[in-house]
C-alpha cells in the first residue's frame, strides 16, 4: 500500500506558521480593524439613540400639556328664568338655545366681587366660548336641576389655559417693610408707605429703561454705518426714542411712570390688587383692580408688593387677567383635569374645544377601505404572479411596473384619485371612501412585492410533496404555499398600513383638507384623517394649538406603536403554529 | 436439478418475483428533452409489479429524470419535453384526456430530502384521502391515517402525538412519514428518489425493511446512489449511463456478473 | 487492459492477491518438479527440499485468506472483482493440495529410497509427472492471463491424465500380482500415482474457477472423466 502521508506532505511546501512577527502583526492589526468596527456600529447605535430620545421626548414634552385643561370649578346658581322659551316654558329646546353666558359671567361675579364694569367683562371672557356646553347637556339629560345651585366646572379660554400652564409670567412676592396707607378702596388711588419699599422697583425700571435705551442706540450706531437715505429717517426716529428714555431716566423727580413695557408692579393689601401706573420711593398710584376691604393702615409685613417680571406688551395676558386668574387659583376654584374631549370631540376653531375624534374615525374608516381592498388583491395579485402565470415578457413588465409604482411619489397616487375618482367617477370628495380607493393603490404594490417575497421564501419541496400526494396546483398552492407565508405577508401588510396611515399628500389632493367639525357617519360622508390634521393644525396662529398638533403626533405614533404590536403578535402565533 | 429435489430445499419467505405476470409499468422509445439538451435516449424498459426495481448509475445519467416522468412531475419543470410512450397497466400516462392529478394519486413519490408538511402528523397523512374523497367519516379517515402509519411502521412511535408537528420528528421518522403520507391515498407505484441519502445507516435500514415489506403489495421503483443499497433491496436493477439505459437485468446478476462493460466499471468503481 | 479502479489502494491489493497467487503456483510447480526429480534419483536430500518448502505454502494460503476475507469487508467487491477475489481463496487452497501431494511424492520418494526401481513403471510415473507439471503451468499461465480458453483447455486435458493413470494402475497391478516382494516398492508407487492423478483433478479445478472469474459462468457439469480405476477389476 502507498503511504498517502508522506506523498502529501511533500506536495505541500507552504504550511501555516502563526509564530512569525508579520502573522503576529497581521493579527493585531485584524483585531485592530474588528474593534474600529465594533466601536463603530456601537457610535452608530448611540447617535441614533440619542436622536430617537431627542425627538421623542421633545415631542412628548410638547404633547402632554395637550391631554390636560384647567377649568374653574364654581357653583352657579340657575335661575329658572334664564332658561324660560318664548312660550313661557322650560323644553328641552329652551334649554339648548338658552343664553349661558351671563349664568357663568354671574356664577364668576360671585366669586369675586366688587370688580369694575370693565374688570367683569374680563373675568367673564377668561372661560371658553364653549365653558357651558357640558352644563348644557347636563341639565338637557336633567332639567330638574333648574332652579338649583350645581357645581360645575367651566372650561377656560386657551389663553387663560397657556397661562395656568406655562406661567406665562415669572410673579415675585416680597411683603413690605413699611405700613401701607390706601387713599381709597376702589379706583384709581395712592398709597403712601412708610418705609423706602418701592425703591427697589425704581431702580429695577430704571435699570430695564436704560436697557432699552442702549439697545436701542447700539441698532442707531449699526445703522449709520451703513448709510444710505432709507435709513436716515428711521435714525432720526431712534435717536429720538433714546433721548426720551434717557430724559425719562433722569428726571430729577424720583417718579417713574410704567407702561406696558416694563415689567407690572402691584401692590396685594387688604385682600384687594393694586395696579401702579406711578412710583416713587414711597408713594405709589394705581388701579384697583380688585376692590380692597378697607382703606386702613396696613401694618407692615401684611401687604405684600407683588413683581410680574415680564412686561405686559410681551405676554397674551394682560396683567388684569393675570391678577383674576391667579386670585382664583389662590381661592381654590382652578383644577387641572384631563382633558377627554381632546379625544371624544371634532375638530373647532376654539383651540380648547378641539378635538381628535373626526380624524380618528376618519383615519379608522380609510383604512379599513384600505386594507379591504389591498390586503385581499395584493395576496391573490401575488399569488397568481408567482404561481400561476406564464413566465413570459409580459409577465415581466408587469413585475417590473410593480417595482417601479413602489417608488412613485405619493402625491401622483392623489392626482390619479383626484382624476379619476373624483372627475370620471364623481365620488364624494373628502370621503373616506376615496382616501381608502387611494392609499389601497398607493399601498398594493407594497403588500404585493412582500407577499411575493414572503411566498418565494416557502421551500419548494413542500410544493412538490404536495403535488406528490396528488393534489392539483391550485391546491398545493393554497393549502400548502400560502399559509407557511403568512408570517410574511402580515407583516408587508403592516408595513402597508401603517406607511398609509402616515400619508397626507394624496389625501390631501382628493380634499381631506377641509375644515371638518362633524365625526364623519359613514363611509361617503366628509373627514378628515390625523396625519391632515396635524397639517392643518400645525398652521392655525393660536399658541394653544402647538401643543395640541404635538398631542395630536403623540396619537399617531401610538396608533403607529399598536399597529406594529399586532403585527408582531401576529407573526408570532402564524409561526407558533408550524 | 429434478422437482424432487427442489421441494425439500430450504425456500425464502420473502416472495420470489413473478417473471410471468405482465410488468406494472412499460416504457417504449422514451426521449426527454430540457430545452435543446436531450436527457434521456430511447429508453425501453419493463417494470415488474409488485417487486423493487432500482435505477443506478452516475449523476446526471437520467435515472431521475426518467424516474420523475412516471408521475409526471416533470411537467412542473416548464422547459422539459417527454416523447414516447410510457404505460401503467396499459394505460398511456402521456393521454391528453389523463388527468394529471389522478396519476399522482396512483403513483406516490417519496423525495430525498424529507419533506413532511409543516402541518400535524395526521393532518400529513390524511391531506391526502382527504382532497381525495377516499373517507367518508373522521372515523373513517382516522383508520386510514392509522393504517398508513402502522405500514410505514411508525404508529407504535407517534401513536401519543399525532397533534405534533411533523416537522419536529427524527430524520429516519419525517422520511417514513413520508412514505405513510404516500401510501395513505392507496398508489399502486410508489417511486422513491434517493429516500435514504439524507438518513444515518440505522434509519436507512429501517427504510430498506419497510421498502421489502411494502413490495407484496406495491410496485417500487427506487433510484439510489448507492449500489449496496439497489443489491440489498431490488429484484431488478436499471443501470443507466448518459441518458441511455445499458443494462436491465435481475439484481443478482447485476452486481455478479454483468453483461455490459460499463455497467461493470460503474459498480466496481473503475471510473476512470 | 480493464481499466483501472478509481481508488488505486483497491487495484494495487488486487495486483498484490495475483502476484501470491502466481508465487504459491512457482512453488507449487517447483515442489512437483523436484519431487519427481527426486523419485527419479531416489534422492533424499532433494526429497527433504520439497518437504521443507511446503511451509512456505500453507504460509501463502493462509496469508492469502485473510487478505480475501479483509478485502470482503473494507471494499464490498461487485461483478469480477467479486468473482476475482473468491477465485483467488479457491486457487489457493487447490494450490495447497497440489502441495501436499507433491509432499506426499516426495515422502514416498524417501520411503523407496534404497530400492531398485524398474525404470518401466518409472516411465509412466514421469510421464503423468510430465502431464501434471504441464496442466499447472498452462492453468496458472491462464489465471495470470485470465485466459478462459485456455482454462477450458486444461480443464478437458485432464482426460489424458486419468487415462495415463489407469494404464500405470494396472502395470503396478500385475507387477505385484509377479512377485509378491514388489508389493511394497508398488503400493508406494500407486500412491505416488493417485496423487500424481489428484494434482490433475486439482488443476481442473483451478481451470473451472479461471473460467468462472472471466466468464461469470462455470463450465458445465460433467467434464469427461477418465478415472475408470475405481471400477477396475481384478484381472
Amino acid at each position: 500500500m502507498t503511504d498517502v502521508t508522506t506523498g502529501g506532505a511533500g506536495a505541500f511546501s507552504h504550511r501555516l506558521d502563526f509564530s512569525t512577527t508579520e502573522a503576529k502583526n497581521r493579527i493585531r492589526a485584524r483585531y485592530r480593524s474588528e474593534g474600529r468596527f465594533r466601536s463603530y456600529g456601537m457610535i452608530a447605535l448611540g447617535v441614533t439613540a440619542l436622536f430617537v430620545v431627542v425627538l421623542i421626548g421633545d415631542i412628548i414634552v410638547r404633547g402632554v400639556p395637550a391631554f390636560t385643561e384647567h377649568v374653574a370649578r364654581i357653583d352657579v346658581p340657575l335661575k329658572a328664568e334664564a332658561f324660560v322659551g318664548s312660550d313661557g316654558k322650560v323644553s328641552e329646546l329652551s334649554i339648548r338655545g338658552a343664553d349661558y353666558f351671563p349664568v357663568t359671567r354671574d356664577a364668576l361675579t360671585a366669586i369675586i366681587p366688587g370688580l369694575s364694569r370693565a374688570n367683569e367683562r374680563t373675568l367673564a371672557r377668561l372661560l371658553s366660548s364653549g365653558a357651558a356646553d357640558d352644563l348644557r347637556s347636563r341639565l338637557v339629560a336633567d332639567p330638574t336641576l333648574i332652579g338649583k345651585t350645581v357645581s360645575a366646572p367651566l372650561l377656560l379660554s386657551d389663553d387663560a389655559d397657556i397661562y395656568l400652564k406655562y406661567a406665562s409670567t415669572a410673579i415675585t412676592e416680597r411683603p413690605a417693610r413699611g405700613a401701607a396707607t390706601p387713599s381709597d378702596t376702589s379706583g384709581e388711588i395712592t398709597i403712601l408707605t412708610s418705609a423706602n419699599d418701592f425703591a427697589d422697583e425704581v431702580v429695577a425700571v430704571k435699570a430695564s429703561l436704560e436697557q432699552r435705551a442702549s439697545g436701542l442706540s447700539r441698532e442707531a450706531e449699526r445703522l449709520r454705518r451703513i448709510g444710505g437715505a432709507q435709513v436716515t429717517e428711521r435714525l432720526a426716529d431712534l435717536d429720538k426714542q433714546v433721548a426720551e428714555l434717557r430724559e425719562k431716566n433722569n428726571a430729577p423727580s424720583s417718579e417713574i411712570t410704567l407702561d406696558d413695557k416694563v415689567a407690572s408692579v402691584l401692590v396685594s393689601i387688604a385682600g384687594g390688587i393694586v395696579k401702579l401706573s406711578k412710583l416713587s420711593n414711597s408713594a405709589v398710584t394705581g388701579d384697583v383692580l380688585i376692590p380692597l376691604s378697607s382703606s386702613a393702615e396696613a401694618a407692615p409685613g401684611s401687604w405684600k408688593i407683588v413683581r410680574y417680571a415680564t412686561p405686559e406688551s410681551n405676554r397674551k395676558v394682560t396683567d388684569v387677567e393675570v391678577t383674576l386668574l391667579e386670585r382664583l387659583r389662590s381661592l381654590g376654584k382652578v383644577e387641572n383635569q384631563f382633558a377627554w374631549r381632546f379625544l371624544t370631540t371634532g375638530d373647532s376653531r376654539e383651540p380648547e374645544l378641539a378635538g381628535i375624534r373626526g380624524a380618528l374615525v376618519g383615519t379608522a374608516f380609510t383604512l379599513f377601505v384600505t386594507l379591504l381592498l389591498s390586503l385581499p388583491i395584493g395576496v391573490l395579485a401575488a399569488v397568481y404572479l408567482e404561481e400561476f402565470a406564464p413566465k413570459n415578457w409580459i409577465t415581466e413588465i408587469i413585475e417590473v411596473n410593480i417595482n417601479n409604482l413602489a417608488a412613485v411619489p405619493s402625491i401622483v397616487f392623489g392626482l390619479l384619485g383626484l382624476a379619476v375618482f373624483l372627475n370620471f367617477f364623481d365620488l364624494p370628495r373628502s370621503a373616506p371612501l376615496v382616501g381608502g380607493l387611494v392609499l389601497a393603490l398607493l399601498v398594493l404594490p407594497t403588500i404585493i412585492i412582500a407577499s411575493r417575497a414572503a411566498l418565494k421564501s416557502v421551500p419548494p419541496s413542500i410544493k412538490e410533496a404536495a403535488l406528490g400526494v396528488g393534489a392539483s396546483h391550485q391546491q398545493a398552492v393554497f393549502h400548502h404555499v400560502v399559509p407557511p407565508a403568512m408570517p410574511g405577508i402580515m407583516t408587508g401588510t403592516i408595513i402597508g398600513m401603517a406607511h398609509a396611515l402616515g400619508e397626507t399628500a394624496p389625501l390631501l389632493m382628493i380634499g381631506m383638507v377641509a375644515f371638518i367639525v362633524d365625526v364623519p357617519g359613514t363611509l361617503t360622508s366628509a373627514a378628515t384623517v390625523l396625519p391632515v390634521q396635524i397639517y392643518l393644525w400645525s398652521d392655525l396662529p393660536e399658541a394653544a394649538f402647538k401643543a395640541k398638533t404635538a398631542g395630536l403626533i403623540i396619537v399617531l405614533l401610538a396608533f403607529l406603536f399598536l399597529m406594529n404590536g399586532a403585527a408582531i403578535w401576529l407573526r408570532r402565533r402564524f409561526e407558533r403554529r408550524w | 436439478m429434478d422437482m424432487s429435489m427442489q421441494k425439500t430445499l430450504p425456500q425464502s419467505s420473502k416472495p420470489v418475483l413473478d417473471a410471468s405476470a405482465p410488468p406494472k409499468i412499460k416504457a417504449r422509445k422514451v426521449n426527454v428533452y430540457y430545452g435543446e439538451k436531450r436527457a434521456i435516449q430511447d429508453l425501453d424498459v419493463d417494470i415488474p409489479r409488485n417487486a423493487v426495481t432500482a435505477f443506478i448509475g452516475p449523476s446526471g445519467c437520467g435515472k431521475s429524470t426518467f424516474l420523475r416522468c412516471i408521475n409526471r412531475m416533470n411537467d412542473t419543470i416548464s422547459i422539459c419535453r417527454v416523447t414516447g410512450d410510457i404505460t401503467i397497466d396499459d394505460g398511456n400516462i402521456y393521454d391528453r384526456s389523463l388527468d394529471v392529478v389522478q396519476l399522482r394519486a396512483r403513483v406516490g413519490m417519496v423525495f430525498q430530502k424529507p419533506n413532511p408538511f409543516p402541518k400535524s402528523i395526521y393532518e400529513n397523512v390524511a391531506y391526502g384521502p382527504r382532497i381525495h374523497g377516499l373517507s367518508r367519516s373522521k372515523a373513517e379517515l382516522d383508520e386510514i391515517v392509522e393504517t398508513s402509519l402502522e405500514k410505514a411502521g411508525l404508529l407504535k412511535e407517534v401513536k401519543d402525538r399525532l397533534q405534533e408537528s411533523g416537522t419536529g420528528l427524527s430524520g429516519g421518522q419525517q422520511q417514513r412519514l413520508c412514505i405513510a403520507r404516500a401510501i395513505a391515498v392507496g398508489p399502486e407505484v410508489i417511486l422513491m428518489d434517493e429516500p435514504c441519502s439524507a438518513l444515518d445507516p440505522i434509519a436507512t435500514a429501517k427504510v430498506e425493511e419497510l421498502i421489502d415489506e411494502l413490495r407484496k403489495n406495491f410496485t417500487i421503483v427506487i433510484v439510489t446512489h448507492s449500489m449496496q443499497q439497489a443489491a440489498r433491496v431490488s429484484q431488478k436493477t436499471a443501470f443507466f449511463h448518459l441518458g441511455t439505459l445499458v443494462e436491465f437485468g435481475d439484481t443478482p446478476q447485476i452486481f455478479t456478473n454483468p453483461s455490459d462493460k460499463r455497467t461493470q466499471d460503474y459498480i466496481t468503481g473503475r471510473f476512470g | 487492459m480493464p481499466d483501472q479502479h478509481t481508488v488505486r489502494s483497491y487495484e494495487e491489493e488486487l495486483r498484490l492477491l495475483d502476484k501470491k497467487i502466481a508465487q504459491m503456483g512457482g512453488i507449487a510447480e517447483l515442489q512437483l518438479g523436484q519431487a519427481i526429480d527426486a523419485l527419479e534419483a531416489r534422492d533424499p536430500a532433494l526429497a527433504d527440499q520439497v518437504i521443507s518448502k511446503d511451509a512456505q505454502v500453507d504460509a501463502l494460503q493462509r496469508d492469502i485468506e485473510e487478505q480475501v476475507i479483509t478485502m470482503i469487508a473494507r471494499r464490498q467487491p461487485m461483478a469480477d472483482d467479486l468473482r476475482h477475489i473468491l477465485g483467488a481463496i479457491r486457487i489457493a487452497s487447490d494450490l495447497e493440495r497440489v502441495g501436499d501431494l507433491a509432499k506426499n511424492i516426495a515422502k514416498r520418494t524417501l520411503a523407496i529410497s534404497s530400492e531398485n526401481l524398474p525404470k518401466t513403471l518409472l516411465y509412466g510415473l514421469k510421464h503423468m509427472a510430465e502431464l501434471a507439471q504441464r496442466q499447472l503451468k498452462d492453468v496458472l499461465d491462464a489465471y495470470a492471463d485470465r485466459n478462459s480458453d485456455a482454462a477450458r483447455l486444461v480443464w478437458t486435458r485432464d482426460e489424458q491424465i486419468d487415462a495415463t493413470y489407469n494404464s500405470v494402475f494396472r502395470e503396478l497391478l500385475t507387477y505385484m500380482m509377479e512377485d509378491p516382494r514388489n508389493i511394497g516398492l508398488c503400493t508406494h508407487l500407486l500412491f505416488g500415482a493417485k496423487n500424481l492423478e489428484r494434482i490433475g483433478d486439482h488443476t481442473t479445478n483451478i481451470a473451472e474457477t479461471v473460467h468462472y472469474l472471466v466468464k461469470g459462468t462455470t463450465l458445465a457439469e460433467n467434464r469427461p472423466k477418465g478415472d475408470k480405476t475405481s471400477s477396475t477389476l481384478l484381472p
